[in-house]
C-alpha cells in the first residue's frame, strides 16, 4: 500500500459527504466510476516537485487541503445582468452557465443551438445519450496517471455535454461559462466538460472561466473532445480567474480521421495555473492547431505542458504557445511532440516565444521532440527575449511615450496569436489586457 | 530654429563628432554631406535622442530649448522628426494604428482634441497620396516586408502625418530606384512650407537634384569642413570627397607647422 493511502486524504471526509449527496435518478455506475476515481486519486496523491511534469509547478497550497468542494452553493443568487459582462456577444444565445460548479439553466441561453445538441451533464447521464457518456466519459484519462483528472472525477456531477451527431454543423459558437461568483474562500469546483462530434459535424467551443471578485478559490477542469472523422473543432478556452485563485486543467482531445481538433488556450488570471492539454491524432490524415497565450504578472505562475501525441500516418501538427511575463511572475512551457513508429509522413512544427518585460520574470521551456521514425517533417524551437531597443527607440521617436510604445510592442508580439482568434470580442478582451495602460484604443 | 554649439558625441568610448556648429533657421532645407564613417548618421540620431549615443560636450537648441535633455518622444511630439536610415520593423502593429496613436500623442501634447479611427482614416488616405502610398500597405504590419522603397515612403509618410518642425533625413535616398526617389522627394518638398526646416543626410548628390537645399554642410571626421550653397554639391560630386579629405589635412598640416 502506498504512501499516499496511509495519510488519510484530506479530501477523504469531502468525498464521503459527497457521495451521499447524489442526485436522484443519477445511474449507478457513475457512483462505482467516482469511487474509483477517488481511489485512483489517493493512491497517486497530488504531485511534488520531485516528479519531473510538476518540477517547476509547486501545488502543496493545494495538498494542504484546505479547499472544500463548492455543493452547497450551487444556488448562490446571481441576476441575469450579473453574468451578462461574462458572456461573450458571439455567443448571446449559445451560451451554458455554471455558477461555482453548478449549471444553471436559468442563467443560460441555448436558443441558437439545435436541441438536442447540448445539456448539462447531470440531465445527460439520465437522458436518452446517457450511454454515449458513459462509453466515452474518462476515456482519454484511462491510463489513471493524472492525479487531478482522477479528483475531477471523484467530484464529478457539474458540467456540459456536447453531442454532434453526424454530419451536423452548429453555427453559433458554444461558449461554456464557469463563473466563480463569490465561492466560500477556500472553495472548490470540478467543471466537467465532454465532447463527442459525430462524423463530418462542426463544432465551435468557448470555454471560459472567470470570476466576479478576487477571492481565493480552485478549480479543476477536465475537457474531453471526441473528434469523429473529417469532423472539425474548434476550441478556444480564456481563463480568466481571479488573481488569487488555483487552476488547474486538463484537456484531451482525440482527432479520427481526416479530422481536425484548433485550440487556443489564453491564460489570464489565477495566481497558479495548470493547462494540460493532449491531442491524440488517432487516425490518419488527423489534424490539430494548437495555440495559447499566457499574460502573466506579478504574483503569477502560469504551468502549460502540452503533448501532440501522433499514432497514424499523414498527421498535421501546428503548436504556436507564446507568453509575455511582466513584474515578480514565473511560467512553465513543456511541449511534447510524440511521433509513433507507424506515423508515417507526419508534418509537426511547434514554437513557444517567451517576452520578458521585467528582470525579475522567469520562464522555464522546454520543446521536446520524439520521433520514431524516418520518413516525418518536424521542427521545434523555444524563444526568450526582451523588448528590443531598437524598435523602442524608434517607436519613441514618433512621440510615443515609453509606457505606450512598451505596451505597443508587446501587443504586436501577441498579435500573432490574437489575430487567430475568430471571436471579436474575446480579441477585444485581449487588446485590453495587453494594452491595459493604454488609453487609446487601437481599432482603424 | 535649430542652433548646434561645440557638439561632440561618443558612442561606445569612441567619439565620433568633434565640435559640431550649425544654424538652421525656417523655411531652410540644409545637406548634410561627407563620405562614410564621418558622423553624419550620428548626429542625425544624436538630433533624435537614440539613447546609443553620448553628447560630452556642447549643446543643441531646438527653438530655444535644451534639446539634449529631452527625452526622446518629447522631442517628436516638440516636432522634431528623425526619417531612419534602416526603418525598424514592428511586427503585430498595423501601420495605421501606429500612425494614429503617434498622431494622436502630438495632438494630445497641444491641447488638441483625439482623432477617432473615422476621422484618422480619412486625414491617413489624404496624406498617403503625397507618397503615393498604397492603401494596402496601411493594414499591414509596420514595415514588415516592405521592399526598401517601401519603407523609405513610409517614413515620408509618418512625416507628412507628424507635420514635424525639424525633419532629418538620414540617407533616405539610399536603397532607391529613380522613381521612388522622386516620389520621396516630391513627397518631402511638398511637406516644404516657410515654416518647417529640413535636413537632409546624405552621401551623394542624387537626392539634391530633386530637393535643392539652401545650404550644403560637408561633415568630415566629426567637423563640419566646409559650408556653402547648392554649388558645393555639384562640386562635391565631380571631384569626390578626397579633394575635401586632402584640403583638410592640407589646413591641418599647416596649422601644425
Amino acid at each position: 500500500m502506498s504512501q499516499a493511502i496511509k495519510e488519510k486524504s484530506v479530501y477523504a471526509d469531502a468525498f464521503r459527504e459527497f457521495s451521499t449527496s447524489a442526485p436522484e435518478g443519477e445511474p449507478s455506475w457513475l457512483a462505482r466510476v467516482r469511487e474509483g476515481a477517488f481511489e485512483r486519486f489517493e493512491e497517486l496523491g497530488f504531485p511534488t516537485t520531485d516528479e519531473e511534469d510538476w518540477k517547476y509547478t509547486n501545488v502543496s497550497a493545494l495538498a494542504r487541503g484546505t479547499f472544500r468542494p463548492a455543493i452547497e452553493e450551487a444556488n448562490v443568487s446571481l441576476e441575469a445582468g450579473a453574468v451578462e459582462p461574462f458572456v461573450y456577444e458571439e455567443a448571446r444565445r449559445s451560451c451554458l452557465v455554471f455558477v461555482n460548479g453548478a449549471f444553471r439553466a436559468d442563467l443560460s441561453s441555448l436558443e441558437a443551438i439545435p436541441r438536442g445538441v447540448v445539456s448539462d451533464l447531470a440531465s445527460a447521464l439520465a437522458g436518452e445519450h446517457g450511454d454515449i457518456v458513459r462509453d466515452n466519459l474518462g476515456r482519454l484519462f484511462s491510463k489513471g496517471d493524472d492525479a487531478f483528472a482522477a479528483l475531477n472525477t471523484a467530484f464529478l456531477r457539474g458540467g456540459a455535454f456536447i453531442h454532434l451527431p453526424a454530419g451536423v454543423s452548429v453555427d453559433a459558437p458554444v461558449q461554456l461559462l464557469f463563473l466563480s461568483a463569490s465561492p466560500e474562500a477556500e472553495s472548490a469546483s470540478f467543471p466537467r466538460v465532454l465532447v463527442v462530434a459525430g462524423r463530418d459535424s462542426r463544432l465551435d467551443i468557448i470555454e471560459s472561466h472567470a470570476a466576479t471578485g478576487e477571492s481565493v478559490y480552485f478549480t479543476n477542469t477536465v475537457v474531453e473532445i471526441f473528434v469523429g472523422e473529417g469532423a472539425r473543432v474548434t476550441h478556444c478556452k480564456v481563463q480568466d480567474e481571479s488573481e488569487r485563485a488555483f487552476h488547474v486543467a486538463a484537456t484531451r482531445a482525440e482527432v479520427g480521421r481526416s479530422g481536425a481538433y484548433e485550440a487556443t488556450s489564453v491564460t489570464l488570471g489565477a495566481q497558479l495555473s495548470r493547462h494540460g492539454i493532449e491531442v491524440l491524432l488517432a487516425s490518419e490524415g488527423a489534424e490539430c492547431r494548437v495555440d495559447g497565450l499566457y499574460i502573466v504578472g506579478t504574483g503569477q505562475h502560469a504551468d502549460t505542458h502540452s503533448l501532440i501525441d501522433h499514432r497514424k500516418p499523414h498527421g498535421t501538427s501546428r503548436q504556436n504557445y507564446k507568453g509575455i511575463l511582466d513584474g515578480k511572475s514565473r511560467a512553465v512551457f513543456n511541449g511534447r511532440v510524440f511521433v509513433h513508429d507507424g506515423a508515417f509522413q507526419t508534418d509537426a512544427v511547434q514554437s513557444n516565444k517567451n517576452l520578458l518585460l521585467s528582470t525579475d520574470a522567469r520562464i522555464d521551456t522546454k520543446p521536446q521532440l520524439e520521433i520514431y521514425n524516418d520518413d516525418v517533417k518536424c521542427a521545434h524551437g523555444a524563444t526568450v527575449g526582451q523588448l528590443e531597443e531598437e524598435e523602442l527607440f524608434y517607436l519613441r521617436s514618433r512621440g510615443l511615450h515609453t509606457d505606450l510604445a512598451r505596451n505597443l510592442l508587446t501587443y504586436g508580439f501577441a498579435e500573432e496569436i490574437v489575430a487567430k482568434i475568430k471571436y471579436d470580442s474575446i480579441r477585444a478582451q485581449l487588446d485590453r489586457a495587453i494594452l491595459n495602460r493604454l488609453h487609446a484604443r487601437l481599432e482603424v | 530654429m535649430l542652433e548646434i554649439r561645440d557638439l561632440h558625441a561618443t558612442v561606445e568610448g569612441k567619439e565620433i563628432l568633434r565640435g559640431i556648429n550649425l544654424t538652421i533657421n525656417k523655411g531652410e532645407i540644409h545637406a548634410i554631406m561627407g563620405p562614410n564613417g564621418s558622423g553624419k548618421s550620428t548626429l542625425a540620431k544624436i538630433l533624435a535622442g537614440h539613447p546609443a549615443y553620448e553628447v560630452t560636450k556642447g549643446e543643441v537648441l531646438f527653438e530655444g530649448r535644451n534639446l539634449l535633455e529631452l527625452a526622446p518622444d518629447e522631442r517628436a511630439r516638440e516636432g522634431v522628426f528623425l526619417a531612419f536610415q534602416y526603418p525598424v520593423e514592428v511586427p503585430g502593429v498595423s501601420n495605421a494604428q501606429f500612425l494614429r496613436l503617434a498622431y494622436n500623442e502630438k495632438r494630445k501634447h497641444h491641447g488638441e482634441e483625439e482623432l477617432d479611427p473615422l476621422e484618422f482614416k480619412d486625414l491617413l488616405a489624404e496624406r498617403a497620396k503625397i507618397v503615393e502610398m498604397d492603401a494596402g500597405l496601411m493594414s499591414r504590419s509596420v514595415n514588415e516586408g516592405f521592399s526598401g522603397g517601401e519603407k523609405k515612403r513610409n517614413e515620408i509618410l509618418q512625416m507628412a502625418v507628424l507635420e514635424p518642425k525639424l525633419a532629418v533625413l538620414d540617407e533616405t535616398d539610399s536603397g532607391l530606384d529613380i522613381d521612388a526617389l522622386r516620389v520621396v522627394a516630391d513627397g518631402v518638398n511638398k511637406l516644404r512650407t516657410p515654416e518647417n526646416a529640413v535636413v537632409l543626410v546624405t552621401h551623394y548628390q542624387r537626392l539634391l537634384n530633386y530637393i535643392v537645399p539652401d545650404y550644403v554642410h560637408v561633415l568630415y571626421r566629426g567637423r563640419i569642413v566646409r559650408s556653402g550653397g547648392k554649388e558645393l554639391a555639384y562640386e562635391l560630386e565631380e571631384k569626390g570627397y578626397d579633394w575635401i579629405k586632402e584640403a583638410v589635412s592640407g589646413q591641418q598640416s599647416a596649422i601644425s607647422a
